[in-house]
């Protein structure tokens, strides 16, 4: 379990190098013009740098095992079930929300959120996104004159 | 002296105006609604109300940003008195005694001492914000580019090694935050940026993508990883809001001493109201006759660090009105919002738009008196939408968060990156990284990179400029010791 902790820690120090890698490579290629006193490669040498740096620091506290960030560990392990919902939630927003428009689109959102976190009244939670849906909708419309995507319901409002 | 007084009189003529008095209690009516609620913060809110800044002149806007800004402070410690889960960290300190208070019957007075303390503090934090104000823009009309690099390098400090648990995870989430901010055109050389060729990416990353992701899809993925069904306990208020002659006595001290405590070291371009709350409750915990009362509901440990905090909440303004420097996300995010205006941030901001600035600080005045009564009287509606759900609650903030994504182009590419900030902000809340660095960075970073550009330009190349001037010198040797100083202090007192 010790053990097991400690390597999403020393992933997340390997992430942060992996970032500043690709930040130094993009620095690499961008020309640099010669008139400028401080040209656009400098702060992204500055930043990549202090990346490389800050990772090294987390990957190495991580494998000697001096960092345990987890806040709470008693909470126990995270509840895949519950995220895997949400996760469905936004993928499938993301897949219909041109096709459905906005307002279907969060509805069905909204209902699929209040089941991860464990609502089981699927008809209530659907009414109760499509009100809050329409009513964002409607409010950014008529108040803001911000329109919120096309869509089916869309067209007819 | 009479110049403010002044001017603050204009100030108030625009802020009475029906229509920006309008805007302020819509301000601070949702701030205090936002405030209560977990999951939303001012931050967010702000964001993504930022398309408004298409729409309504800059006043009326920044009147508006400001009132939800004061609110949410009011809002949050009615939540951390009655329910004990702080939603800022600034409002921990309050949970403290103030849910000991509320479990003991007396939540009621909890309520009205802060209520009462954040209106004393905000009134003196905002008369506070009018009279430092122009005394800083006249030092910082002094300033060079040099001068501003090192006071951003300075806030960049505070606001990530300084504060929090880990220096180096906050100057990881910093740097962050500063890559994120390089992404796109450079706007001095027109080179395009860590774009990878993609096209969306050549205007930039949106602030309100960043900090909506991070703040509000972040939180609710990690609470929903570890939500367990079963609802936090709502205490409900009982008797009469009147405190006590003894109430008073002890709280009207601890009051000014928070206020004092917490404008200072609010308006350094530091920031954070963590380090003035605690600081109120040690030393009212220090102070007290009752020391014993303490982690039992001692109305002083509620009175002074929510004074500390509303006042601290003034004091970031003044770097953020005086210099264009924000030291909390929320400042970061009003900070874009001037952009959005194409208006320069910056010691000539009293000058060129002395209506903004003071219609601005005279609606602050008005707030905080709407404020008092919207907590006081009017806290049971706020204790009502404590009742919402946890579901329903945060499905709907995550409608509001696609929003914020989706209206800005219509495409859905925009809401998958609020999605995928969204998981980085998951795991920056699992592994204990702050995010607040995170935004500051980012809207900072530009800032900085042009002040160090202009102060090469005029150096002609010459790096030892920010050593050598003496007040950039000495900035960033104040930015050096803030970090490292701390380190050296622990390590000497375990050595010893």
């Amino acid at each position: 379990m010790e053990q097991r902790q400690g390597r999403g820690e020393l992933a997340i120090g390997i992430g942060v190098l992996a970032l500043a890698g690709v930040i130094l490579w993009q620095a690499g290629t961008i020309p640099s013009p010669p008139y400028a006193q401080m040209g656009p490669r400098v702060a992204l040498y500055i930043i990549g740098g202090g990346l490389a740096l800050l990772g090294a620091a987390l990957a190495f506290t991580a494998a000697a095992g001096r960092w345990r960030a987890e806040i709470d560990a008693d909470a126990g392990p995270p509840d895949l079930r519950a995220l895997a919902w949400l996760g469905g939630a936004l993928v499938i927003n993301i897949m219909v929300i041109e096709k459905l428009g906005f307002i279907i689109a969060s509805t069905i959102m909204f209902a699929l959120i209040a089941r991860a976190f464990g609502s089981m009244k699927l008809l209530r939670d659907g009414a109760i996104g499509l009100a809050i849906a329409l009513t964002a909708y409607l409010g950014f419309d008529k108040l803001l004159g911000i329109r919120i995507g096309a869509g089916i319901l869309e067209g007819i409002l | 002296m009479t110049e403010t007084l002044l001017a603050l009189s204009q100030g108030f003529a625009i802020a009475l105006t029906p229509i920006n008095l309008l805007w302020c209690l819509f301000g601070v009516t949702l701030g205090t609604a936002i405030g209560v609620l977990p999951g939303l913060g001012p931050a967010v809110t702000i964001a993504l109300l930022l398309p408004i800044t298409f729409k309504v002149e800059a006043t009326a806007a920044f009147i508006l940003f400001a009132g939800i800004y004061y609110g949410a402070m009011y809002g949050g410690s009615t939540t951390s008195i009655l329910v004990n889960t702080p939603g800022e960290s600034a409002t921990i300190v309050t949970a403290l005694e103030g849910h000991q208070m509320a479990k003991r019957g007396r939540g009621a007075q909890a309520l009205s001492t802060a209520a009462i303390g954040s209106f004393v503090a905000g009134t003196f934090g905002t008369a506070g914000i009018a009279f430092l104000g122009p005394v800083v823009v006249d030092m910082a009309l002094k300033f060079g580019p040099a001068e501003y690099f090192a006071l951003m390098v300075l806030a960049f400090v505070t606001v990530s090694a300084v504060l929090g648990n880990s220096a180096v995870r906050g100057l990881t989430a910093l740097f962050f935050g500063l890559s994120l901010g390089l992404i796109g055109v450079d706007n001095q050389t027109g080179q395009a940026r860590l774009t990878f060729g993609i096209t969306e990416l050549l205007d930039g990353l949106d602030v309100t993508q960043v900090a909506v992701g991070l703040f509000a899809v972040g939180e609710t993925m990690w609470l929903c990883s570890r939500y367990r069904a079963g609802q936090d306990e709502v205490i409900a208020i009982k008797g009469s809001l009147w405190m006590s002659a003894q109430d008073w006595s002890r709280s009207w001290k601890a009051w000014i001493r928070g206020a004092l405590i917490g404008f200072p070291i609010g308006a350094l371009p530091a920031g954070g109201a963590e380090v003035p709350t605690f600081l109120s409750y040690y030393v009212e915990k220090k102070l007290s006759k009752h020391p014993e009362e303490f982690g039992q509901g001692a109305i002083e440990g509620v009175a002074g660090p929510e004074a500390a905090n509303n006042a601290s909440a003034a004091g970031v303004l003044v770097p953020m009105l005086t210099l264009g420097l924000p030291t909390s996300a929320t400042a970061a995010i009003m900070l874009s919002a001037f952009q959005s205006y194409g208006i320069q941030p910056g010691p000539l901001l009293l000058q060129n738009q002395p209506q903004l600035v003071w219609g601005l600080i005279a609606s602050l005045f008005i707030g905080n008196i709407m404020l008092l009564v919207l907590n006081l009287p009017l806290v049971g509606i706020w204790v009502k939408l404590l009742k919402i759900p946890a579901p329903l609650l945060y499905a709907g903030i995550l409608i509001f968060a696609t929003i914020g994504a989706y209206n800005k182009s219509g495409s859905p590419i925009d809401i998958l990156i609020l999605y995928l900030v969204g998981i980085v902000g998951f795991f920056m809340r699992k592994y204990d990284f702050p995010t607040a660095p995170v935004i500051i960075g980012m809207i900072l970073g530009p800032f900085a990179e042009q002040a160090l550009r202009q102060a090469m330009t005029i150096s002609q190349g010459d790096w030892t400029v920010l050593a050598t001037r003496p007040l950039a010198g000495s900035i960033l040797a104040v930015a050096v010791l803030a970090m490292i100083g701390p380190r050296l202090w622990q390590m000497a007192s375990r050595a010893r």
